[in-house]
């Protein structure tokens, strides 16, 4: 029998995305969905952990309270060391929770547009977290989405459950091992926080040249909980286009979108986050920090206010560091009540010289003075970004190419 | 020390600085005196080498080397160092990482920023919000890790409470007095400095040996900086101007 969700993501099949250039579904094959588990992630080759570490992925698990590993479609590792948090394949979960029919395919809709509509039709699996009751998972739970063929496309589900009261962390990495150039990642990501529930989600995208990208995510809020979102893109891509949205649903809620990205040449990225807030006393803020060194970065951000005592703020700037980079920011807000205070700050421009040379005023050549503007402009975005994580990005800015004019 | 000679500098495609010289003896301190907008700063931001300040002739010479087309961080790594007046804002870079990597890893931040009551703006973003007393003490702090030979202060009083006028007195005395890490000037003795002052007030914490006053862009005076300054409270710049002129007449009038 068909149902009526499944006849709806046919008839999207040929609907475009509403923002991105199109990508040919059918220039792919589909990921292997049988591919060899693993143990643990030491036993993959050096070079895949390198990449995974790259990603903000810990191999050896430490200091982590769950590790989960999609490779192509897929799962090739999935474990959960620490208490209070449940962490196992998508499709597993469909089978031990019965009432996890009632979420999937909630948030985000099959019919959104052919990337949806795709990933809903492959039945694609994912992984599904949840956060019990009042538990306060102080590790953080860590997945990887691993693209390991050439021309590979990569269908993810993934579902996140912050039970009410409960607090916990996720880092996903996404990334292509070596030699894979082409390749194409589809991710449907719903999460549900409850009552008075708090979840920070880092996102580091570690693709590579030829990669295309098509994240859809939807971040459904109750009342009193808090989400915190950080995203990374450091790495050259192909083209990135995601839009998370949070819709505020209960009162006081509180939500944050950091975002850091650099599109270099060839790169097109097209980043936006988006906070709906639908009760009142809601707050948001949506910092984004983007950086071209000739590739095209359009930031994206929508503030909705629908309830009245909300507060939010939308911050956009841009640094074009070559004659060829674009950048365009487009900061929206729509308010739908009188008693809102909503606020945006957009720029885009190059580094300024009274910085630079107030630096080299103190003896730093002018390299490393544009280095360290660049990344204190970086830096802003980055700010809520977890401790354990920071390292490593710092380590990918530095060795990313980033020169002034 | 610094030697400049015959300096005249456009900004913005006017002409500030019409055939200055003046010069700083290794060891000595030197006070800039003149009414705003006589050109006081757009001679230190020349010296240091920003851009935006064009030579159009004349050069500067430090130790009898040309600079005056050099790139800003070779004249510091040669030993200048300036207090800006209105530094600007570097978002998202900390105060601290600012001051350590000036010290080259020589310094520690926190000790430094004790000596003048700057600890809790080291996490900070480095004049982001700062007042114009935090944003002296943020430069002198910064001057303290980078230990110049040649001191290039634009009003160091201006803006600062009167306690932290004594903080900053003896830090600037100390950074005049204390030991050099510039490599083959270490053993001798003297630093220099060039100051800006309206009030006259630094020159209670350092002794200063010249002072120049500086009207319409150019050299008018030069002479005991006590007695400038006093003369200055006194008759005012006017009396400068026309003084000047006066011995430009007399000048002429000797030559005929």
């Amino acid at each position: 029998m068909v149902t009526d969700e499944e006849k709806r993501a046919k008839e999207a099949l040929k609907k475009e995305g509403k923002f991105g250039e199109s990508i040919d579904l059918d220039a792919y094959e589909e990921g292997s969905r049988g591919l060899a588990s693993a143990d643990s992630l030491e036993d993959l080759p050096k070079d895949t952990q390198q990449t995974m570490l790259d990603s903000g992925i810990v191999p050896s698990q430490q200091g982590k309270s769950g590790t989960f590993l999609l490779m192509d479609n897929t799962v090739v590792h999935s474990t959960t060391l620490g208490s209070g948090v449940e962490l196992m394949p998508l499709r597993q979960a469909l089978k031990v929770h019965d009432w996890l029919k009632d979420y999937i395919w909630k948030a985000v809709q099959p019919d959104t547009d052919k990337y949806t509509a795709e990933t809903y039709l492959q039945n694609a699996d994912g992984y599904f977290i949840r956060a019990l009751p009042g538990a306060k998972v102080k590790l953080p739970v860590q997945t990887c989405l691993l693209l390991k063929n050439r021309s590979t496309k990569q269908f993810v589900h993934n579902v996140l459950i912050a039970e009410e009261d409960s607090e916990f962390e996720v880092v996903t990495g996404c990334a292509t091992t070596k030699g894979v150039e082409k390749g194409l990642h589809l991710g449907i990501s719903e999460f549900f926080l409850k009552k008075n529930s708090k979840l920070t989600f880092t996102m580091i995208h570690n693709w590579s040249e030829f990669i295309g990208v098509r994240p859809r995510t939807v971040i459904q809020m109750d009342e009193g909980a808090t989400y915190i979102n950080n995203y990374v893109s450091l790495k050259p891509v192909k083209t990135i286009q995601t839009y998370p949205t949070a819709n505020m649903n209960g009162a006081n809620g509180v939500c944050r979108f950091n975002s850091v990205a650099v599109a270099h040449p060839g790169s097109s990225l097209d980043l936006g986050s988006r906070a709906i807030l639908n009760a009142p006393g809601c707050k948001a803020e949506l910092i984004s920090r983007t950086i071209t060194t000739g590739g095209t970065v359009i930031a994206r951000g929508q503030l909705i206010g629908n309830a009245p005592n909300i507060k939010a703020h939308l911050e956009c700037k841009g640094l074009i560091l070559s004659e060829k980079g674009v950048q365009i920011a487009i900061p929206e807000l729509e308010a739908r009540v009188p008693d809102v205070e909503m606020t945006h700050e957009a720029a885009v421009g190059k580094i300024a010289q009274d910085q630079v040379e107030y630096l080299m005023s103190r003896g730093l050549s002018e390299e490393d003075a544009v280095g360290m503007i660049v990344r204190g402009f970086l830096d802003v975005g980055i700010r809520g970004i977890p401790e354990h994580l920071k390292a490593e990005i710092d380590k990918t800015l530095l060795e990313t190419n980033v020169r002034g004019m | 020390m610094l030697d400049i000679q015959n300096l005249t500098v456009e900004v913005g495609g006017r002409e500030i600085l019409h055939d200055l010289s003046l010069n700083v003896m290794t060891g000595y301190t030197t006070v800039l005196f003149g009414p705003n907008g006589s050109g006081k700063s757009t001679l230190l931001m020349t010296i240091m080498g920003f851009s935006g300040y064009k030579v159009k002739s004349g050069r500067i010479l430090l130790n009898g080397e040309d600079i005056t087309h050099m790139p800003v961080n070779e004249r510091a790594k040669r030993g200048i160092g300036m207090m800006m007046q209105r530094p600007p804002n570097l978002t998202g870079v900390r105060l601290k990482d600012l001051v350590r990597i000036t010290g080259k890893g020589l310094v520690d931040p926190a000790v430094l920023a004790e000596d003048l009551n700057m600890t809790s703006f080291l996490d900070r973003d480095v004049n982001v919000g700062f007042s114009g007393g935090e944003i002296k003490r943020s430069e002198i702090l910064q001057l303290s890790a980078q230990q110049p030979c040649l001191l290039l202060l634009d009003e160091p009083e201006s803006g600062v409470d009167l306690v932290s006028i004594e903080t900053l007195g003896v830090k600037v005395h100390d950074l005049l007095q204390g030991q050099s890490h510039c490599a083959g000037w270490r053993e001798r003795s003297g630093k220099a400095a060039l100051i800006i002052t309206h009030t006259g007030t630094i020159l209670d914490y350092v002794e200063a040996d010249r002072g120049y006053v500086m009207c319409n862009g150019t050299v008018a005076c030069s002479g005991n900086p006590r007695e400038l300054l006093a003369e200055i409270r006194k008759m005012g710049y006017n009396e400068c101007i026309r003084c000047k002129l006066n011995r430009g007449a007399n000048l002429i009038e000797e030559n005929i």
